[in-house]
């Protein structure tokens, strides 16, 4: 099963509408309530880092009978220094990404921290793939 | 603690959701920054914030997390209220700061996360 969602740089209302969808529709396979946590957390995550910082991007989850693998690839200014990126509490977000609740240098540690396998290419001025993988 | 009895120590009003709702609530975490919630690996647990906006949902839903009270008398949007409902988070809306909340709850049995 393969599920497809644009996501719009700058619009908070609608951030987390896909990581909510997904999160029905793995309820909806019966996974265990802990390992779908797991999935929506980095998925939320990684959907709120293209709100925060890109102009657009796209997720698409794909779903196997015991995997999922999600891939978000965005428009937008690039992670410069990707292990950077990855220490808690290293943030580039702004003043009202910070508003919002996020923007705390936390978001990429959340996300590595809940999957099983985890890809971020990044080019700057141009955007950044990030993939990641969890199995059930 | 029964989320009946969160709602008279705290002298909050119920903004979504059902106060009977059968929930016993054991522990609870105290946070502004949603990033922060989303690092907890309990389930089940009140969270305490001061931030009203749609994003508290999203981490809630996300989070496992079915009881929401919002402190310093922060009120809940009508996009806020739609997404309790739809996700069935109870959304209290309480008079009292996070520390007199977080007080009055805590030395009535509730426990801290970590």
């Amino acid at each position: 099963m393969e599920l497809v969602f644009e996501i719009e740089g700058g619009d908070f209302t609608s951030a987390g509408n896909a990581s909510s969808k997904i999160k029905k529709v793995l309820k909806q396979l019966n996974i265990d309530s802990k390992t779908i946590k797991r999935i929506v957390i980095a998925v939320y995550e990684a959907e709120v880092n293209i709100v925060a910082h890109a102009k657009k991007g796209i997720l698409k989850a794909s779903i196997g009978s015991h995997f999922i693998e999600v891939k978000l690839t965005d428009k937008g200014p690039g992670i410069e220094d990707v292990e950077k990126a990855m220490e808690a509490g290293f943030s580039t977000a702004s003043k009202q990404v910070r508003e919002m609740g996020f923007g705390a240098g936390m978001g990429l540690p959340n996300i590595k921290k809940n999957v099983d396998e985890l890809d971020i290419i990044s080019e700057m001025g141009k955007g950044t793939l990030v993939k990641f993988k969890n199995y059930f | 603690m029964k989320i009946s009895d969160i709602q008279k120590l705290t002298e909050a009003r119920i903004i979504a959701g059902d106060l009977l709702t059968e929930k016993n609530i054991k522990k609870a975490f105290s946070s502004d920054l949603m990033s922060d919630v989303l690092t907890l690996d309990e389930e089940d647990i009140l969270l305490i914030t001061g931030l009203a906006n749609v994003q508290l949902l999203r981490t809630a839903e996300m989070a496992d997390i079915h009881v929401v009270l919002l402190a310093r008398n922060k009120k809940a949007s009508p996009e806020m209220i739609q997404l309790a409902k739809e996700n069935k988070i109870v959304l209290l809306e309480t008079p009292f700061s996070i520390f007199r909340a977080s007080g009055v709850l805590f030395s009535n049995g509730i426990k801290p996360v970590y």
